[in-house]
Formats: C-alpha cells, structure tokens, sequence
C-alpha cells in the first residue's frame, strides 16, 4: 500500500511537471501576447509597450521565464494576475466558491436523477422508457449546453417571467432563498447533460451486473426483486461509478466554461475565459495546474474508492 | 419608449469655443457655482436608492495610472479627480483645483514651460486624511518612476522640478510647451501619497484593490467576476451624488446584457452598449430610454503605404471611390454611424467642415486607374509594371459585421479590377505585430485618434512614429510628410486653440487628400437607461459613457 502512494504521488508529479512545461510553452508561443490588446488604446504608442514588457519581465528568454516561474511556483508563490495585480491564488479562491456551488449542485442533481433513469432503463431494457431515455440522452449530448441555457432564460425569464435571467444572487438580498432561486435555471441546465452521461453508463453498467451469477443466485433463492434491484444490481453496478465520479472531479472545479458566462455566474470557468481573452499567463497556468493537479488527485482517490469498496481489487 | 436627439453641435457657442477668455470666464462662474450654489457643507441631501449599472467587460484595475482598459475608466471617475475634468463640450472645469491653469490667470507660463497649481482648501481623502499639494507632486513623479507600470507616460516625461509651494500649491518646469498637457492632465486622477508607504511595490500595492480617492463615490466591495459596489462619499467638497449605491455589474455576453436591462435587472446599460440589430426593437421598449452616443472612434479601412500597389496615391483614390460608403452605414450597421472623411471627431472644436465628401463613383475610380497605367490583364485584374492590383485585407476575425464588410468591398473592387483577399486573424495577433509593426496590407480598424479633447495624432502621422522604420509611435499607415510633420511639432507647442485650429485644419486637408487610410465613419454607441434615470450625459472627450454617476438621480 506505502509503495503503491509513493508511486503514484511520484508519478503524479512528473506528470504535473510536464504538463506545465507543455502548458507554458503554448501559452507563450501563441502569437500576440498580454500587451496587445492595449494596442488600440489612444495614445498608446511602441515606446510604451516595450517599457511595459520590459518591466513585467516579458522581453527575458522563455526558459528563464519558466524556470523563474517554476521556482516561485514551488515556494508557494503562483505569481500575481497581470489584470487586476492579486496573486493567483487569491483570484483562483474567490472565484472557487460560485464555481462548487454551481457544480455541486448540478452534479448532484445529476448523479441522483442519472442513476435513477440509468437502472430504470437498464431493468426495463427496449420498454418505451428506455427508448425515451436513449434518444433524451443523445439530444442532451449533442446540443450544447449554452443553447440549452438560452432556450431557458428565453422561456423562463423572458416569456414567463418566473426567473432571474443569470447572475447568482440579487445586489443587496444574498438571503439563502435568493441564491436558490438563482440556482435553480444554472444547475439543472447544466445537469442536463451530466445526467445524459451518467445514465448511460449506469444502463449499461447495471446491464452488466445484471446477468451475473449472484444476481440469477439471488433471485433463485427466492428475494425480493426490490432487494436484489437495491442490494445486489445498483450496488454492484456503482462501482465503475466511482472511476467515473474521480474522472469528472476537475470538471466540477473547471467550471462550465460557457454556461457561466450565458448565466453570469462569477465562477472559475468564467475567470479562465476572461484569462484566455487578456492573454493574463499567470492566471491561464494557475487554473491549469490547479487542474492537473485535481485530475491526479480524483484519478488516485477514484482508485482508492473502487478499492475500498470492491474488497476484491487490491492495489499494489 | 422615446428617443432623446442629442443636443446638436453648435460652433457657434461660447461653451465650444475654449478660447483663453472663455476658458477664464467659464472658470469664474464655476468657481461662484462652487461657492454660492449647491448645498452648503453639512448641509447636503441625503444620497438615497441604488443604481445598477451593465457593462460587458470586467474593471479590474484600480489604480488609474497602471495599465488598464477603458471600462476601468468607469470606477476611476466614481472614486477619483483630477486636477480638473473635461467637459462634453471640450472645456475645462475646475476639480481639485481653485481655477483651471491658464496664461491668463498666470497658471501657466507665456511659453507653455512654467505651470502654477492652487488646490481647494478642505479637501479630504475618503479615509479622512487632508489632501495636499504632495499628493500631486507624488501622482505627476509616479508616472516616470521607473518601476511603475505606468500605461502613458507622454507630457509627464517633459516635467522636470516639482516643487511643493504649501499645502495648497504647487509649481513645476517642463523642458519644452506641450499643448496636449492639459487634455493629458485632464485625465491624470490624483492619488494619496499616504496609501503608498516606503517600500511599497505601486505595481502591488494594497491600493490597487482598494482605492481611496476624493471623489464622489467611496469603495466598497468587489466580488470578483460579478460585481463592484460604490457608496456615495458624504464629505465630497462638491455638490455630491444623489444616489447612494453603485452596483457595476459585469455581463460578459451581450444578448444576456440586453436581456437583463429589459427584464430590469440592470438600469443602465453601458459599455458596449445594445448591438446594432437590438437598436430598432430597444427603442420600443416601455420604460426604457434609448440614446445613440457619438464616440470618438473612427472605423477605418487602414492602407499601409509601404505596399508597393497601395503606396499609388492613384490606387488609393480609386479604392475609395468604389467604396458605397451609404449602403454600408445603412444595411451593415443599420445607419447608426456617421459618415466622416477624417480622423477627428465631428464634435471637435478641430473639426474640419470644410473637406471633400466622399462619393461612391466606380466609373471614376476606373478612369483614375486606367490614367495612372493599371489596365486590366488576362483574368480581368489590372496590373501595371508587372504588379497586380491584388492585396491582403485583414481584421479581427469573428466580427461578423466587419466580415460582411469585407466580402461586400471586395466584389466592389473586384468589379473594378481590383482584387482584395481576405484574411483574418485572432485579435490578440491581429493587434500585436501584425499592426504595430505594419504587416498588414489593408485591415479594418477603429481608431481612437485624439486623447481627450486635445487634436494632437503625432503618434498617428509623424514620420518618427513609425514602428516598421525604427519609430515608437502608432504611425502604421508609415504615412511620412515633411510637412505634416512639421505641423504637428507647431500644433503640440502652440498654447492658443485659435491658432492651432487653422494647423490641425491642414493636416486634416493633407490626410483626406493622400488617404494613409479610407475614412468609414465616426461610431455611435447604443446605451440605454431607465427612464426614469435622470442626468446620464455623454460625453466624447472621456473613453466612457458612465464619467459622471456623481450627476445621475432617480425622477
């Protein structure tokens, strides 16, 4: 078990590593850089944005800006933000909170209604239910979610009137039923989609453990098919669940990057867009690393779960 | 509901003629204004009720000297002054300071080099602190410390001593004239010495995420990504605001923006404004108040002079004549901009009235050609010397508008033997190199020529602007006349807007006539507000629609 953590954390830090040089190299080979879109601005002339370069650092080799930006990376220091000047990590946690609002909620929404329809389908296999789910599920998945969100705050917000049109809360009201009323549009928008993957892996996972032997064992000896639905099939079926459940960990965190901005909802995957439009490389790498660094660790927690919970697989 | 005309341009008015009397003048009764009107100290209405205001872009920097966008601009206005503002009719007003610098008053030197500031008594910083004349002198010396980031540092580069006279006062020397100081100055928000302790980073500063100014609203509190909140300052030295909360609330999307201004959400919709094919539906609205803004903009067809087909003054001329400038303005921006043939803004004192209009004539601009020797080869595209008359255009890709621009001018031209192609790039490319550094052949641009109010472009056409040829400027036209030049060098260092006017009237006869670039049109914003919002004015002197939240009250 010890060599099989240090293993992985080893691992996990290689791979970190190169992402951020890939990462870094990209960024910095795009053409155009943080400086160019001040071009346009009147008055602005070459002299200026060459001083300006020159005071950020920008005009070094790239190597020595990586390296630079490796070593303060390690003492803690993820740089400052070039637009608003804060260190990355702070722009990185204030926008966390709105983000694991959003994304917990609908990833909720999403594990419990996907499972649900994934086993009904799976139990009522070719039934009209099963059809309906299929076909919901590949129009869910092929339509993007933003036209979803727009559909939805043309219906709901416009035409009816029932609610708010984006944002998370009203300026000066904040109370708990205000956040949830700005929540209720976002999420199941964004559960829509999750709950089309979810159900069809939990159909088919579910299909897998129903023809084993311990479930035709189970209705041999006479159980309920409640309990053998509850206790032997979905608790069976679960468990690639969980691999599934680590691989989708960063997705919370990354935010839905264009579904925040259809609702202006002032989350992580808004703030990467933002990034990406000013060019702002500390902030783009930040979020980048915060990412690899949550998919490693949802890879290695997905591990672990499957392994507690499947007292058959042993990690070694 | 209903449409506001704005006020429309009269030359003849004192207000538009800053002369150095009228600018005297002006002072004075904005000084009595300041003394005898408005509520006495103590004495102000109480600010009341909330304004929420929509803007598509974020403000993220606070300090007004860093590098910043223009809907920074937006908050610096709320929180700061500078010395003194400029007005939507291009004077001056007095902020800070007891009277606008002039030669007259003596606030100015006869030859431009010698400035004296008085600032008002009993002004104080939003933390109870005393403003000084040592704020000044720390704000002017910033710009040129060589580790501040700061975004602009023309005209404060020229001053040389500063010295603090008393709390109160304060004087300088400047190593020559430079005319465009006081529009320069115009902008120039005054920071607090005492948020800057030794050994403070002022790239870093605590400052930068938490302002503190003399103006009429005070910080208070940003939720990052969402939104920023301003509260009225109580102790203002001016009149004040009259209503208490600013809520600047950031929508990235534009259909959202509109949506939410008219389910009302947002009272005013500003930066960025309703697109173009929202404007008819908009002012329909109930409730709402719709306006169309003049903004300084002018959307160019910019030619780079270095090309060997563009650098014929011939070709230029014809490309223009085959443009149906009318029929752009009318199906592509739904008639909303204003035809120009210049770089300067219509509702500048500079403006020239005088210049040739335009008119669409393909026939000529084939005749033009065929004089200058182009003759159409054997796939119908003229060449001459072996050159074809075939270029680039470019612009930021993924605006659609502009986009149907270029197809629509390119079958123009293509009718007159003219072969345009199109490429399109990123904006981060297309704005970095590939236009600093005049790569381009011909790219769709919209250039904000003027800074302030001030009619100064030698960044735009002096031969030593140039990037492509060693310059530091933004000449990427590599537009180069000796005698525009030395316009320009006369222009910046003479005082008197009379006799600046008939210079800046030459260089725009010189422009028209060689063409570095084909003038579209001046841009209109489409901003939008409550009706019952009163007090929202524009004004194409500042780079933002919301300067003067100070003025807004509820009817």
């Amino acid at each position: 078990m010890l060599r099989f953590l240090v293993n992985r954390i080893l691992q996990g830090c290689v791979l970190i590593l190169i992402v951020s040089m890939i990462g870094f190299a990209v960024i910095n080979l795009a053409p155009g850089g943080p400086l160019s879109q001040y071009a346009m601005t009147p008055g602005m002339s070459q002299a200026d944005l060459d001083r300006i370069a020159h005071q950020m650092g920008l005009d070094r080799p790239l190597p020595v800006q990586y390296l630079d930006w490796l070593g303060n990376m390690l003492t803690g220091d993820w740089g400052r933000s070039y637009r608003d000047q804060s260190p990355v990590l702070d722009v990185v946690w204030r926008h966390l909170g709105a983000t694991l609002l959003l994304m917990g909620t609908s990833t909720a929404i999403a594990i419990a209604l996907g499972t649900m329809v994934g086993v009904l389908g799976a139990l009522k296999r070719y039934s009209i239910f099963d059809y309906m789910a299929t076909v919901g599920a590949m129009i869910a998945l092929s339509i993007p979610t933003f036209w979803f969100g727009l559909v939805a705050i043309f219906i709901f917000s416009l035409e009816l009137g029932w609610l708010p049109a984006g944002s998370m809360y009203t300026v000066g009201d904040q109370s708990l039923g205000d956040y949830l009323i700005h929540l209720i549009m976002p999420s199941l928008v964004l559960a829509l989609v999750n709950v089309a993957i979810w159900s069809r892996y939990m159909r088919t996972a579910t299909l897998d453990v129903m023809h084993q032997d311990f479930v035709r064992t189970a209705r041999a000896k006479g159980l309920p098919r409640w309990r053998i639905v509850s206790a032997h099939i979905v608790r069976n079926a679960l468990i690639p669940m969980i691999t599934l459940a680590g691989l989708q960990l960063p997705t919370i965190i990354g935010g839905a990057l264009v579904t925040e901005t259809v609702f202006t909802w002032p989350g992580l995957g808004r703030l990467f867009i933002d990034s990406l439009g000013y060019n702002d490389y500390p902030v783009i790498m930040g979020l980048l690393m915060f990412s690899a660094i949550l998919t490693v660790i949802g890879n290695f927690l997905a591990d672990i779960g499957v392994a507690f919970a499947d007292p058959r697989i042993r990690l070694g | 509901m209903k449409k506001t005309p704005l006020k429309p341009f009269d030359p003849k008015s004192p207000m538009t003629h800053p002369s150095r009397r009228g600018f005297l003048g002006m002072t004075m009764i904005a000084a009595a204004g300041l003394g005898l009107g408005g509520f006495p100290r103590g004495a102000k209405a109480q600010a009341s009720g909330q304004v929420i205001v929509g803007i598509s872009q974020e403000p993220t920097v606070f300090n007004p000297h860093l590098l910043h966008i223009e809907v920074d601009e937006g908050i610096h206005w709320a929180i700061f002054d500078p010395l003194f503002s400029v007005e939507p009719d291009g004077t001056f007003a007095p902020r800070l300071v007891t009277e606008v610098p002039t030669v007259e008053n003596g606030g100015v030197s006869a030859d431009g080099t010698e400035w004296r500031i008085r600032l008002k008594e009993g002004v104080t910083w939003h933390d109870g602190t005393p403003l000084t004349a040592e704020d000044v002198k720390f704000t002017l010396e910033l710009q040129k410390d060589e580790n501040f980031r700061a975004a602009r540092r023309t005209g404060h580069e020229l001053i040389e001593e500063i010295t603090v006279v008393s709390d109160t006062e304060l004087t300088w020397k400047m190593s020559s004239a430079f005319a465009p100081y006081m529009a320069i100055l115009s902008w120039t928000f005054i920071i607090p010495k005492h948020a800057f302790g030794e050994g403070v980073d002022p790239n870093e500063a605590p400052f930068n995420q938490s302002p503190i100014g003399t103006g009429p609203y005070k910080w208070d509190s940003r939720a990052p990504g969402d939104n920023i909140q301003l509260v009225a300052n109580p102790d203002y030295y001016g009149d004040g605001a009259s209503i208490e909360r600013v809520v600047v609330k950031y929508v990235p999307d534009l259909t959202v923006l509109y949506t939410q201004f008219r389910t009302g959400e947002i009272d005013v919709i500003a930066l960025q404004g309703i697109s173009p094919d929202h404007y008819a539906e908009a002012t329909a609205l109930p409730g709402k108040e719709v306006v169309l803004v003049p903004v300084g903009t002018v959307e160019t067809l910019s030619l780079n002079l270095a090309n060997p087909v563009l650098a014929d003054k011939a070709v230029r001329q014809a490309l223009y004549l085959g443009v149906d400038k009318q029929t752009v303005i009318d199906a592509l921006y739904y008639g909303l901009p204003t035809a120009t043939e210049t770089y300067m803004p219509q509702q500048s004192f500079y403006y020239d009235d005088t210049l040739p209009t335009h008119v669409y004539d393909p026939e000529e601009g084939k005749a033009i050609l065929e004089a200058a020797g182009w003759v159409p080869g054997s796939d119908g595209i003229r060449v001459k010397d072996g050159q074809r008359l075939s270029f680039v255009c470019s612009t930021t890709a993924g605006n659609h508008v502009r986009e149907q621009l270029q197809q629509f001018l390119q079958q123009s031209w293509l009718d007159m033997g003219i072969e345009m192609e199109i490429a399109n790039l990123p904006p981060a490319v297309m704005w970095s190199d590939h236009w600093m550094q005049s790569q381009f052949d011909m790219a769709v641009a919209g250039i904000i020529f003027l800074t302030g109010p001030d009619p100064d472009t030698t960044d735009y056409f002096h031969t030593n602007a140039i990037n492509a040829q060693g310059g530091a400027g933004q000449n990427t036209f590599q537009f180069s006349d000796p005698r525009v030049d030395e316009l320009l060098i006369e222009g910046a260092t003479t005082v008197s807007p009379e006799a600046r006017k008939p210079i800046y009237a030459e260089i725009q006869q010189t422009i028209r006539e060689e063409l570095p670039f084909l003038p579209l049109f001046q841009r209109n914003e489409v901003r939008g507000h409550a009706e019952a919002l009163q007090g929202y004015e524009p004004n194409i002197n500042v780079r933002i629609t919301f300067w003067n939240m100070q003025d807004w009250s509820w009817a």
